[in-house]
């Protein structure tokens, strides 16, 4: 019955489906598609120092994913995460010029305080779903608008550098504040342990755990799973807070590491990719840190693609963007089935 | 349209859902079709209308042989079916529903289409209102609206997989005079499943059995039941008769208890029920019953009056707190409101387990689904996800989930969609929990069901409860006066 090789497979064919339709977008503006997509590799892996940027970018590209695989699993549209970085940046920023400390202390204070800015403005979009009866796609948009709001607001009120440069963002921080770096480059060791416990506890989370087996239950069907004993609410407020507490760690990851200061649009999009991630690997698990790899690798290649090539590194976008349409294009099998299955009783 | 089916299969992994079934089906003419639950008698319907394809077999219709990718490729071809459970409710308006699925034009004249379909309705006795919303259709409603979509799409062969299960007394009678008006005076052909042997009798010219994927033998209607039951059963175990016990402790009281639902407001209630009774509810489906069940589990709250179960204050309580104060509340959606289609039963199992810690225990709940599924004789196994069982045996599953030891149970149609056999055996674990002072609270549409299994009966019209009365003492003819509102 089960399709076992489609569904081995499924994450590769978007990809080559995306990949066969850019070449021909490419060769229909007379360039090159060989030398456009070498490019980018080379923009990806041509040096040590590209290959750790394209690492440092995927870590919190990994976290947020994580999160979302609980939200997923919960039913849960989680559209908020963008804030939910947002507000893990604001709370770091905050620890970091408002306290001097030893840096392990400094650092630990900082996350924490990310993790709960992520986590309580996931809460607030769980709470107004489970109490107010605001869908979470439309309570975490407005909440999405909200932080951007209160960053501009911050970083040019409160903490708006004394010398007030053109530069729009806090002063950067001082070495004790920062995570440490590899090697002069962006990627913190550091910050890649912590994406990988991450990740590990999400994994044995949604397997063995009874949390994991509530919110899978109340993410098929949440009626029945409330007759069955699960408080619907409570663990849906709670699976909003864990993604958004791991968002809010993508965020100081990128406050503390990626840059060194809070500045205007800080999650550069994560949040939303990785929701394009979590969808491209089809909700399974182990899939997810691949395809977050490719993405980053893919959008870090397209940089360095506009340097070397006349195309706009906007072809990375375009590219990654393809690939979700086709996703959406050829259906997600397990949904699908799902589906079927659904209606296949009786 | 005459139909043949020749040498269907259809297995699931090791289960033989239908293994090598041939039958013909001749128009104008109503057929039954029976057989224990798991018998495939769902299975092979979904064949004939295009909604799974099978292992092998052939599907002939007036001399042509067919394939059907989908319900629609069969609908095309003349085959319309009514599905034993209710698919997904779509936000719909019950004209756009109706619309859906039909090949016409590009462009619908919404005015006329919905001026057919009342028209439609009108000749088959269904009140149909084409601006409604789906939602707030009842299942009988849904039901008509189904069958009228059906035939608007051409349907020459029409299936109904165990209509009468959660339709209202009325809404059946008015599915049967349209099925008669169908098959005599329109000459098509009408397949109807059901384990009620009576309605079997009473409308069917021929029936069909099924056992463990086998076609078993057939008859002409009418019959002796007991005929078909042999045909349908192996062996039958004896009935038991019932144990009436003596009763003294107060399980459930309600003193003056107001509840409310937006679309109905109940007259204050009292009503007393004793641990070890089996106290059974009548009624038309919406009248109220449901809504005294729901208050008593917890899902509604009650405005004033009191309630208690033993001792204990119930007014304030919520469904969960209610469940682990020992009331288990059985909704009658089994797919809908009780399992979760997706997940295994040891799944299930590991989420009702009340002394779960923070890992699941696999191995535990593996061995304890597996003895519940032996012990229930649910057939499937641990790994099943549950929408794989039939509808028969996830009403079993839905019972072997119900915690060991509790203080009152309350039932919305405990043995809807069970075969006689499984019905028997059903009653019989209740009965067992009786002993332990188990209290038992029932809703059933079959009067029969509720005169034989209650201690004793309430019945409830327009949101009013009637007095209570014994079950020795009073038999279906009566609750039929006191449902239509007679004192
Ligand atoms: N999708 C499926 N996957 C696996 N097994 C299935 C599936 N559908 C049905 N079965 C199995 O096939 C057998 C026949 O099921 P079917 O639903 O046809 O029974 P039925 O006669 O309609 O029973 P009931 O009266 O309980 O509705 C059952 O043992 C069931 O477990
Ligand atoms: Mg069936």
């Amino acid at each position: 019955m089960r399709p076992g090789w489609l569904d081995r497979i499924w994450p590769l064919l978007p990809v080559l489906a995306a990949l066969a339709f850019t070449s021909v977008l490419l060769l229909l503006f007379k360039a090159s598609p060989v030398v456009a997509f070498s490019a980018m590799l080379e923009g990806a892996f041509g040096s040590s120092e590209r290959i750790l940027n394209v690492i440092a970018f995927w870590i919190p590209l990994l976290l947020c994913a994580a999160g979302l695989l609980i939200t997923f699993q919960a039913g849960l549209w989680n559209i908020g995460i963008e804030g939910q970085i947002i507000l893990g940046s604001i709370g770091a920023t905050w620890v970091a010029l408002s306290l001097e400390l030893a840096a392990p202390l400094q650092i630990t204070l900082e996350i924490l305080a990310a993790m709960a800015g992520g986590a309580l403005w996931a809460g607030i979009a769980g709470w107004l779903k489970t109490r107010g009866g605001v869908h979470e796609i439309f309570g975490g948009l407005a909440l999405n608008n909200l932080a951007i709001i209160l960053t501009n607001y911050l970083i040019s009120g409160p903490w708006q550098p004394p010398e007030g440069g053109s530069f729009r963002g806090t002063v950067p921080f001082g070495e004790h504040a920062l995570l440490p770096l590899f090697d002069g480059s962006r990627f913190s060791p550091l910050a890649l342990i912590l994406a990988g416990t991450a990740f590990s506890i999400v994994m044995i989370a949604l397997r063995n755990s009874t949390w994991g087996l509530k919110l899978k239950a109340l993410g098929r069907n949440s009626r029945s799973a409330f007759l069955l004993g699960v408080s619907s609410n409570r663990e849906a407020v709670l699976a909003m807070m864990f993604c958004g507490a791991l968002a809010g760690l993508g965020g100081a990851v990128r406050v503390l590491s990626w840059f060194d200061s809070l500045r205007q649009s800080i999650s550069g999009g994560i949040g939303y990719l990785a929701l394009l991630v979590v969808m491209l690997a089809a909700y399974r698990v182990l899939w997810v840190p691949f395809v977050a790899f490719f993405f980053s690798a893919v959008l870090n290649g397209a940089i360095v693609l506009q340097l070397r090539t006349q195309l706009h590194s906007s072809l990375g976008d375009i590219l990654t963007g393809v690939m979700v349409l086709f996703v959406l294009l050829l259906g997600d099998p397990i949904r699908l089935r799902g589906l079927r299955r659904a209606k296949d009783d009786g | 349209m005459r139909v043949e089916l020749q040498n269907i299969r259809k297995h699931f992994g090791e289960v033989r859902a239908n293994d090598d079934i041939s039958l013909i089906f001749e128009p104008g003419k109503i057929y039954g079709l029976l057989g224990e639950n798991g018998a495939g008698k769902s299975t092979l319907m979904k064949i004939l209308s295009g909604f799974q394809k099978p292992d092998g077999g052939k599907i002939i219709l007036d001399g042509k042989a067919r394939r059907f990718d989908s319900p629609a490729d069969a609908l095309a071809a003349g085959v319309g079916m009514l599905y034993q459970e209710p698919l997904d409710m779509p936000p719909f308006l019950v004209l756009e529903n109706y619309l859906l699925g039909q090949r016409r034009g590009f462009a619908v004249n919404a005015r006329q289409a919905a001026k057919d379909l009342r028209e439609l309705g009108k000749k088959y006795g269904f009140d149909i209102q084409p601006e409604e919303h789906i939602r707030d259709l009842s299942l009988g409603e849904r039901q008509q609206l189904e069958l009228l979509r059906l035939l608007a799409g051409g349907a020459q062969l029409l299936i109904l997989d165990e209509p009468t299960t959660g339709i209202s007394t009325e809404q059946k009678v008015l599915l049967f005079d349209s099925m008669r008006k169908l098959a005599k005076d329109e000459g098509k052909t009408l397949i109807l499943v059901s384990h009620k042997l009576d309605e079997v009798q009473d409308l069917c010219s021929q029936v069909f059995v099924l056992r463990k994927g086998k076609l078993v033998g057939e008859a002409k209607l009418p019959c002796p039941n007991e005929l078909l039951v042999n045909l349908m059963f192996e062996k039958l175990p004896p009935r038991r008769e019932r144990a009436s016990r003596e009763q003294k402790q107060v399980a459930l009281e309600l003193k003056d208890a107001v509840v409310a639902t937006p679309r109905l407001e109940l007259q204050p209630l009292n009503l007393t029920v004793y641990a070890g009774e089996v106290f059974g509810l009548a009624g038309l489906e919406g009248s109220g019953q449901e809504i005294l069940l729901k208050a008593c589990a917890g899902l509604l709250p009650i405005r004033s009056g009191s309630m208690q179960l033993g001792h204990q204050p119930l007014d304030q309580l919520d469904y969960h707190a209610a469940r682990a104060g020992g009331i288990s509340y059985m909704a009658a959606g089994r797919v809908e409101e009780g399992l979760v289609a997706g997940l295994t039963l040891t799944e299930h199992m590991a989420l009702v387990d009340q002394e779960a810690g923070f890992f699941v225990d696999w191995a535990g709940s593996r061995a304890r689904t597996k003895e519940r599924v032996q012990h229930f004789q649910v057939v499937g196994t641990s790994e099943s996800t549950v929408e794989q069982l039939s509808g028969g045996n996830q009403q079993r599953f839905l019972f072997a989930m119900l915690p060991s030891s509790l203080k009152l149970i309350l039932l919305e149609h405990p043995t809807r969609g069970l075969d006689i056999r499984s019905t028997d055996w059903i009653w019989q674990q209740l009965d067992e929990r009786r002993k332990d002072g188990t209290a038992i609270l029932f809703i059933s549409a079959d009067l029969d069901e509720v005169v034989e299994r209650s201690d004793r009966i309430a019945v409830f019209s327009g949101g009013r409860m009637s007095r209570v009365v014994d079950a020795a003492k009073t038999n279906a003819e009566e609750l039929g006066h006191l449902i239509g509102g007679e004192q």
